[in-house]
């Protein structure tokens, strides 16, 4: 389907360091020639060479967002054989995500799951012989989408963007049988009333999309707690999963006063990953800070990585977090497998059962870094099969959900345009399906047998 | 025993709506044709209510016009009443809707039929189908006789194994007491054919003189009635029409009802068919929307000579007494003499997803069907389903590309597609929000939409062909230079723009951009456009239509460029889906029971996601490339 533009994240979308936006399709310089600014403002990217790399900044109007390196490729010299541009920026999800939001804003479209690689089959770079790696790649990317989408959406979202929609299919349902049944359903005086009830559903979409603004960023993903005695190693995973250093790594108890908060990637599930303060008993008022902050953040967690330090015996300071289990989805680290253990998985199991806590046990050595494999596949697998799930807040946390939102409000604003233009009834329908389509894409249904069904239950029509 | 054997290209079973339209067809298009009925009476016979067209009715009816078909001729010359619906509002549900003399219809199209070369009427009961290695060969009637030929079409509408109900009576009748065909389902059974059990109902109708027309509001037509068919003469339809009268059930009405619903068959189980959500019963409407204090009935004739009136609003399978209780609570009605009983009718038809797009049966070549007989409900989508399936059986025997229109360039297509594709529980009626392209598919441009497809098939004449061309080369003509006429800001302009109430001008603007101003439209503006040519009404028309919704139509002819990239991708016949890789189970086996013919209609059907269209392109371009 070539023709469309379309944009997405090729990089995961982490905290990592460098970050690629990427556009491809006939309107690429065209978008990039509207939000790119050289140094001196005046270099205009679609009048230089394929395969050139320029320094500049990423503008939103006269709002600067990220300084940027650009590459720009023309067709056929692409991955995609189309006009293609690759935006590199300094990372961070939310730089990422507000370039992506500019690039949809001024022209492209987001990509579906997979789409480049089926473009670059379709366009002919992609030979024969690998044309089911390409299908491949679209069922996995989609799986992954569609299991990932289909999460956040569980609890409040979903109804709040259904209820939103039911009152969308409201109006056009009642529009339909009156065009269906002229003689039966009047619309006299209707068009005031409907323009207060978009008005009122226009807000309601804007504070949605208010949500995904800054802050609310790193709500997605799993929000993952690390607990465990002080000097359990809790610092020391932490850092094994992100590959790096972020927390201080002490012999010495208590290290770690605040919380830390980082978000990682496992196989393309987000981690929200906290490593709190040791909890224990404590005199000192800034470590007791810390421990405070420690329980309110497991209190919200979907998941609980409990370490346990292998090489002493347990204490009543385990007592007290293992009681702090209770209701959560917990993963017990054994940690410092490679000392001498002096704490058998037999014990904690005895334990977290007599509290009748659901739990995964493994033995792993933070300092050897040994068992992190089987960590990621059992997070991965708890994550699939629906034991953990994503916190349930309403937040709009997907640039496609976002967007989705955004062009829902634009069409119900053309309605109103219609509305002020006087223009006849059964043309407001046609935008407002196009909302109502729009927010289908959130919660995966399209109009069809709904609105069939809404006229028939909601009016009554008919010789 | 000899029996009587005779060769024809096409057999046609039954002469309804969808089976006049088909035989003429074939007829027209140069093919021996045979039409079998039941009654030679019933010919086009409308059972139900006495219209044609209404809302997106009136648009198929326009549809059928343009591609050739006769039911926009037969009610131009038979109505009694005519009205256009929703002009208040936009251009695309402006809607016709008929009055029919349903005696004179019926004779008109029986006169119609008798008259076309190469079509022959046999009053007779198809019993069963010819088939051999998986084509048909033709049809046996009840008395023996084969009738052989190279394709056939099925077009039994509501007699297939009928049953008339009300109260706790029962005839094993087909409509109007007409006897039911009672054979022919076994027959395709035996051929893997699927059957459903549908049910519809109609009202009572009424002795004129036993109604105190006093109480009811008078529904005149229209002033100036515009024709169905693009080929009648505007003149000739300007005739004195009769009325219809609005009347109002009421509490009483609702009371002797619900009193009753325990002796009504469709509540105490009796009837097992699926009725039509969209023209429930007085009781359905009753039980479903308790809150309403009243219902419209509408009183309308059914001829200029007959003292029936059609009860519009209340059809019924309450038992008889119930019914003269309940129709004498409506005011002018209280001495109402019943003509006919209301009734329910319970019919076979078939699963619709058996069908191609082309109305052919997947697994029976050259059979083909149309009508009630697909699950639809209605004279006008009938009307059109015969047509193309008759159109499609000629082009199966003359060997040629069959005739498949889709969802953006007619109601037509909608129609089929929704019948062939998607899953349907109860009769099927055509409605303007299944249309998602509707603003393209107005009823005022059939004929520049479809008329050249009716002429490339060869039902539409050399002289309507270049007359459509002619004309689309007026409005676009007249568009191109409304667009670029520069209107200054001069007395004589500010004057018309004060007349009419609309802003005066600061700056120079065009003509085009004047028309679009909700308060003006072409017409208006005849004073300060010297330029203007002398242009026929309707070239005027569409004219002011692309003007004035130029912006809207802009976007659906977006989104029709969209739909139309996968509506293109063809997909191959007969196809086995389980080879395809990387589809998920659900999406292979709906594929490989539906057979879709492109990618489009693939993806509209029910459990085939995104991902597995995805798959499916991907695996085409694999297959192009080899």
């Amino acid at each position: 389907m070539a023709g469309d533009t379309i944009a997405a994240i090729a990089t995961s979308m982490t905290n990592s360091g460098i970050g690629i936006v990427r556009i491809s399709g006939g309107e690429s310089f065209s978008v990039i020639d509207r939000i790119y600014r050289s140094k001196d403002r005046k270099k205009i990217l679609s009048q230089m060479p394929s395969h050139t790399v320029h320094y500049g900044y990423i503008y939103d109007e006269d709002k600067v967002i990220d300084e940027v390196m650009v590459l720009i490729m023309r067709a056929p010299n692409s991955y995609t054989a189309e006009d293609t541009i690759e935006i590199d920026c300094h990372g961070g999800a939310l730089v990422m995500k507000r370039i992506l939001e500019t690039v949809i804003k001024y022209g492209a479209r987001i990509a579906e799951p997979g789409e480049f690689t089926k473009r670059a089959f379709l366009n002919g770079r992609i030979d024969l012989s690998q044309a089911e790696s390409v299908i491949e790649v679209i069922n996995a990317k989609n799986d992954f989408a569609l299991k990932t989408s289909v999460d956040q959406l569980q609890g409040k979202l979903k109804n709040k963007i259904t209820r939103i929609k039911d009152k969308i299919l409201y109006e056009i349902a009642f529009i339909e049988s009156s065009l269906d049944d002229p003689e039966h359903i009047s619309t006299d005086g209707y068009s005031d009333k409907l323009n207060e009830n978009i008005i009122k559903i226009i807000i309601e979409l804007e504070q949605l999309m208010q949500t995904a603004e800054y802050g609310t960023v790193l709500k997605e993903g799993i929000d993952t707690v690390i607990v465990g005695k002080p000097n359990a190693g809790k610092s020391s995973l932490m850092n094994v999963l992100l590959g790096r250093d972020r927390a201080i790594v002490t012999d010495i108890e208590g290290t770690t006063r605040d919380v830390l908060e980082e978000q990682i990637n496992l196989n393309g599930i987000s981690l929200n990953l906290v490593d709190t303060a040791g909890i224990r008993e404590t005199n000192d008022e800034v470590e007791k800070i810390g421990v405070n902050k420690a329980k309110e953040y497991l209190s919200k967690a979907d998941l609980i990585i409990y370490t346990v330090d292998a090489s002493t015996e347990i204490d009543h300071n385990d007592e007290k977090i293992l009681r702090q289990l209770k209701g959560h989805k917990v993963i017990v680290l054994l940690n410092k497998s490679d000392l001498r253990k002096k704490v058998s998985e037999k014990q904690i199991e005895d334990k977290l059962l007599s509290l009748e806590i659901s739990f995964k046990i493994l033995s792993v050595s933070a300092k050897e870094q040994q068992g992190f494999e089987e960590l990621k596949s059992i997070i991965q697998e708890m994550f699939f099969s629906k034991e953990i799930k994503v916190n349930d807040q309403i937040y709009i946390t997907n640039i496609r959900h976002k967007n989705a939102l955004c062009s829902a409000r634009d069409s119900l604003r053309m309605v109103q345009k219609s509305i002020e233009d006087q223009m006849p009834e059964d043309f407001y329908s046609i935008d407002l399906r196009n909302a109502y389509e729009q927010l289908g894409y959130i919660t995966g249904d399209s109009i069809g047998e709904d609105l069939v069904n809404e006229i028939f239950s909601k009016f009554c029509m008919g010789k | 025993m000899p029996f009587l054997e005779e060769s024809y290209d096409i057999c046609v079973v039954g002469a309804g709506h969808a089976g006049c339209e088909a035989a003429l067809a074939c007829a027209r298009l140069g093919l021996e044709t045979i039409l079998f009925t039941i009654s030679i009476e019933s010919i086009a016979m409308m059972p139900c209510n006495p219209n044609i067209g209404g809302s997106s009715k009136g648009h198929l009816v326009r549809e059928v016009d343009a591609l050739g078909g006769q039911m926009g001729i037969n009610i131009d010359k038979t109505f009694i009443q005519s009205k256009m619906l929703n002009r208040s509002k936009g251009p695309a549900v402006h809607s016709l809707r008929a009055q029919a003399d349903k005696a004179e219809y019926s004779r008109l199209m029986r006169i119609t039929l008798e008259h076309t070369e190469g079509l022959t009427l046999r009053q007779a009961e198809v019993t069963d189908l010819i088939v051999e290695d998986g084509k048909v060969q033709g049809v046996k009637t009840h008395s023996g006789a084969s009738y052989y030929s190279k394709a056939v079409i099925l077009c039994t509408g509501t007699y297939l194994n009928a049953r008339c109900l009300y109260g706790d009576v029962v005839n094993y009748t087909g409509p109007n007491g007409l006897q039911s065909a009672n054979h022919l389902t076994k027959s395709l059974r035996e051929h893997q054919v699927e059957i459903f059990r549908f049910k519809t109902g109609t009202p009572a109708r009424i002795d004129k003189r036993s109604i105190d027309f006093s109480k009811m509001q008078e529904q005149s037509g229209d002033d100036r009635v515009i024709p169905f068919s693009f080929t009648t003469d505007p003149k000739e339809v300007q005739i004195d029409q009769v009325s219809c009268w609005l009347t109002y059930t009421n509490d009483k009405t609702h009371q002797i009802i619900n009193d009753n619903l325990d002796r009504s068959p469709l509540y105490s189980g009796m009837i097992e068919g699926t009725g039509p959500r969209y023209c429930p019963s007085i009781e359905d409407k009753v039980v479903k929307f308790a809150d309403k204090e009243r219902h419209q009935v509408f009183i309308e004739p059914e001829g200029r000579n007959s003292n029936e009136m059609y009860v519009g609003g209340m059809s019924s399978s309450l038992p008889e007494d119930v019914q003269y209780e309940m129709y004498h609570t409506v005011p002018g009605l209280e001495h109402a003499k019943i003509v006919r009983n209301a009734y329910a009718i319970e019919y076979d038809c078939i699963n619709p997803r058996q069908l191609y797009p082309t109305l052919e049966f997947r697994n029976i070549h050259g059979l083909f069907s149309g009508g009630q007989f697909n699950g639809s409900s209605g004279y006008e989508e009938a009307a059109a389903q015969g047509l193309v399936a008759g159109i499609n059986a000629a082009m199966y025997v003359l060997g040629k590309e069959p005739l498949i229109l889709d969802r953006s360039e007619s109601y037509i297509g909608v129609l089929i597609d929704d019948l062939v594709t998607k899953e349907n529980h109860e009769p099927y009626r055509m409605m303007t929000s299944r249309a998602e392209y509707r603003l393209l598919l107005r009823q005022d441009n059939a004929d520049l939409r479809l008329s050249k497809k009716g002429h490339q098939i060869g039902l539409v004449s050399e002289d309507r062909y270049h007359w459509v061309i002619e004309k689309e080369r007026l409005i676009d003509q007249e568009i191109q230079r409304i667009e670029h006429t520069a209107i200054g800001a001069n007395a004589a302009v500010q004057k018309l723009l004060e007349d009419h109430g609309s802003a005066l001008l600061k700056t120079a603007t065009t003509l085009a951009e004047l028309i679009r101003r909700p308060e003006l439209c072409y017409e208006d503006l005849a004073d300060i456009d010297p330029q203007r040519k002398e242009l026929a009404a309707d070239v005027i028309e569409q004219v002011n239509i692309h003007i004035k919704y130029d912006g809207y139509i802009k976007r659906q002819l977006k989104q029709v460029k969209e739909f139309k990239k996968l509506e293109n991708k063809k997909l191959p016949e007969r196809f086995d889906y389980r080879q395809v890789k990387g589809l998920r189970i659900e999406a292979k086996q709906k594929l490989n029971l539906y057979q879709p013919v492109n990618v489009g209609q693939a993806s509209r059907i029910a459990g085939v996601s995104p991902a597995d269209i995805s798959v499916l392109l991907v695996y085409l371009e694999q297959s192009n490339r080899k």
